[in-house]
């Protein structure tokens, strides 16, 4: 397949570890921000290549995993509304929260649909003009302008029944948030590729400049995530961390300014709730007050009646914040499972504890 | 749509001796040790680029009696059809039962067809049952896999999964890929007449080639080390997987098999699956361990080790 069997070419790969092997002499813990670059890693075998004075751990990149629980019982609440249809990508489906999953409620009669696109839930809005269609806003600066076209859309069209719950999250305040918390020592960051592409390489400038920890953006493919720690190693080794780019034929230094306008047209930056973490200021995205007729939040009345509840002895919020390994969890692959998941990390494709079940283990 | 037409309609098509008897069992003589499965289909949509349920249905049940190494023999065929399936496409659906039927040599010699309201089926659902003579000294099984065993698959893996996914409706996805649906019984017997030494035969349906192996190494308490880089994929197959977020290695496959084979005679049954025409594509993916039993491992493009664990859930899409 042209343009990715470039990325996983295994001689070309053995190059980059080798070079990771002779310039690396300093301890160094680094981070995957993203979930996408966890399963990368994972599945490559990427972790047990490098020298074990490298030590990598996985960040809060994965968007089901950091729905909060709140918000998950909300978006519950409301598929059990008349006349409601839930749209949503697939993996939130299956997370459990506080006292159901959205596949328990779609087996007790909600309405709720897996979608790939927002155009689908638009198309189901108007297919269904008697039924009121929410659209479940998740994941980061990447899906946001996506589902930002989809409301400007819906308006052009004067569709009545299509409404967005944004539970959108934004990526470089969370990471500050992290470092600022001091729960985890980093000395540098795999950076999200996807996000970078849209937001920019310089809104990331703080992380060298700043807590002067070595940086760069990675892709995807193992040797996209192997160049990366070679810059990284780099960076650390000439104690010189900088802004670099190791995915530059995706992310530009000013990122898509398109997307960008179209994100900021339709949301304004607000407070968001993170699992494990907790409401964090100037880390959401909101729909503006003139959209409000498609703001879900404004539109319906959702009254989950009881507080959430974190299932007992999970420990995916630690996870989530690097502080733990999921090895560690008392519940991992015991009572938490991909097939009876406990925690959100168990249940996504992205999820930290679901990379460690399905690829990690004990290899002897 | 009349009942008494469509059972009219079908026994004429289907026609041969047992069948058009019409008495309440078909009669049969079988010689041997006999090998017996059944399996429903309910794949939607019910025609799918490379073929419809009926040849699925036809496919499916002849695979799953090859896999024991039986020689298939009878069919039962049993219809569910939702009221509004227009005749024009039951009509299309019987054609390629025949035509499946007839191309693996097995005769429909009993069967069913119920009629039910809208809305209580989703067009038509299928049942085939199968009944096959398994050959003296053939001794196939999931539990006969030694350490030492060439893992062989007959082609690309992931086809029919893919075919079915770019089909159906909300995907919004056309690209052309086929499913391998095929009756695998010719490539059976081709492999038996080239070795006395084939230890297990699996298709890998549901789960994939992933979920397959997995069933193999438990029952027969060993492990498995496969080659990432020896696996065969499909151009299209893959860059499909790619932009859809799955793995290959999970999706389900309709015309594929995996032959777990002694070393010694690993090449001679290579090249007689070469010949079939459902087997050009085969080739050794990696080989049977006493290391890690139960267990399934690969080696990555990178030369890393890690697990390749069974299918959990449903496959759903990613969503960044």
């Amino acid at each position: 397949m042209k343009y990715v069997d470039e990325f996983r070419h295994g001689e070309t790969g053995k190059r980059l570890l080798d070079r990771i092997a002779r310039v690396s002499k300093k301890p160094a813990r680094l981070m995957e921000f993203c979930g996408g670059h966890t399963v990368a890693i994972f599945k490559y075998g990427i972790r047990q290549l490098l020298p074990p004075h490298i030590e990598m751990l996985s960040g809060p990149g994965c968007p089901v995993c950091v729905t909060a629980t709140a918000d998950l019982d909300r978006v519950i609440a409301l598929s059990q509304q008349p006349g409601v249809i839930i749209t949503s990508f697939g993996d939130l489906l299956r997370v459990p929260s506080s006292r159901s999953s959205l596949q328990q409620a779609r087996a007790e009669g909600s309405d709720i649909r897996i979608v790939y696109s927002t155009l689908d839930a638009l198309d189901i809005a108007r297919k269904n003009p008697d039924k009121k269609v929410v659209f479940i806003g998740i994941g980061f600066e990447t899906t946001a302008p996506g589902i930002a076209a989809s409301i400007i859309q819906a308006k052009k069209e004067k569709l009545k029944n299509y409404y967005v719950m944004s539970l959108h999250k934004l990526t470089p305040p969370v990471t500050r948030a992290l470092l600022d918390s001091g729960e985890t020592k980093l000395d540098g960051i795999i950076a999200p590729g996807h996000v970078s592409a849209i937001i920019g390489a310089e809104a990331w400038r703080f992380l060298p400049e700043e807590y002067g920890i070595a940086f760069a953006i990675s892709g995807f493919e193992p040797l996209d995530v192997l160049y990366c720690i070679n810059r990284l190693i780099d960076q650390i080794e000439s104690g010189q961390p900088k802004l670099e780019t190791a995915y530059s034929r995706v992310v530009r230094p000013e990122g898509n300014p398109t997307a960008l306008k179209l994100m900021y047209d339709v949301f304004d930056v607000a407070p968001s709730n993170w699992r494990g973490i907790g409401i964090m200021p100037g880390s959401g995205l909101a729909i503006k007050p003139e959209l409000a007729t498609f703001d879900a939040d404004k539109v319906f009345d959702i009254n989950v009646g009881e507080p959430a509840l974190e299932p007992a002895g999970c420990l995916c919020g630690e996870v989530i914040r690097g502080i733990t390994t999921p090895t560690e969890c008392k519940l991992f692959a015991k009572s938490c499972t991909p097939e009876h998941p406990v925690g959100p990390c168990m249940v996504s494709s992205e999820g930290t504890c679901a990379a460690y079940y399905h690829f990690g283990g004990s290899l002897d | 749509m009349s009942h008494d037409l469509v059972c009219k309609s079908l026994v004429q098509r289907l026609s041969n001796p047992t069948l058009d008897k019409m008495d309440d069992s078909a009669i049969l003589e079988l010689n041997g040790r006999t090998a017996f499965t059944t399996d429903s289909y309910v794949v939607s949509p019910i025609f799918f680029p490379g073929g419809d349920i009926g040849r699925l249905a036809v496919c499916g049940t002849v695979n799953d009696l090859a896999m024991s190494g039986a020689s298939p023999l009878y069919l039962g065929l049993s219809l569910i059809i939702e009221e509004g399936l227009p005749f024009a496409e039951l009509d299309k659906i019987i054609a390629s039962v025949l035509k499946a039927a007839a191309e693996a040599g097995v005769k429909v010699v009993t069967g069913d067809t119920k009629v039910v309201n809208q809305g209580t089926a989703d067009k038509l659902f299928i049942n085939t049952s199968g009944l096959g003579v398994i050959p003296d000294g053939v001794n196939i099984s999931g539990a006969n896999a030694v350490p030492g065993d060439k893992v062989i698959i007959s082609g690309t893996i992931g086809d029919h999964g893919m075919a079915i996914m770019s089909q159906r409706e909300g995907l919004r996805f056309t690209i052309p890929i086929e499913s391998d649906c095929a009756p695998l019984n010719s490539l059976v017997a081709d492999m038996l007449a080239a070795s006395a030494n084939i230890h297990s035969l699996r298709d890998p349906t549901r789960g994939g080639l992933a979920t397959t192996l997995n069933e193999l190494a438990d029952q027969s308490s060993v492990g498995i080390d496969l080659e990432e880089e020896l696996i065969p994929i499909n151009e299209a197959v893959r860059a499909a997987c790619e932009l859809l977020g799955f793995d290959p290695l999970y999706v389900a496959n309709e015309g594929k098999l995996i032959a777990i084979v002694a070393p010694a005679d690993a090449e001679a049954v290579l090249g007689a699956m070469r010949k079939n025409a459902y087997g050009g594509g085969s080739v050794i993916i990696g080989e049977v361990t006493d290391k890690h039993p139960g267990r399934v491992n690969m080696k990555t493009l990178l030369g890393a080790s890690r697990i390749v664990d069974m299918l959990s859930g449903e496959l759903l899409p990613r969503i960044c």
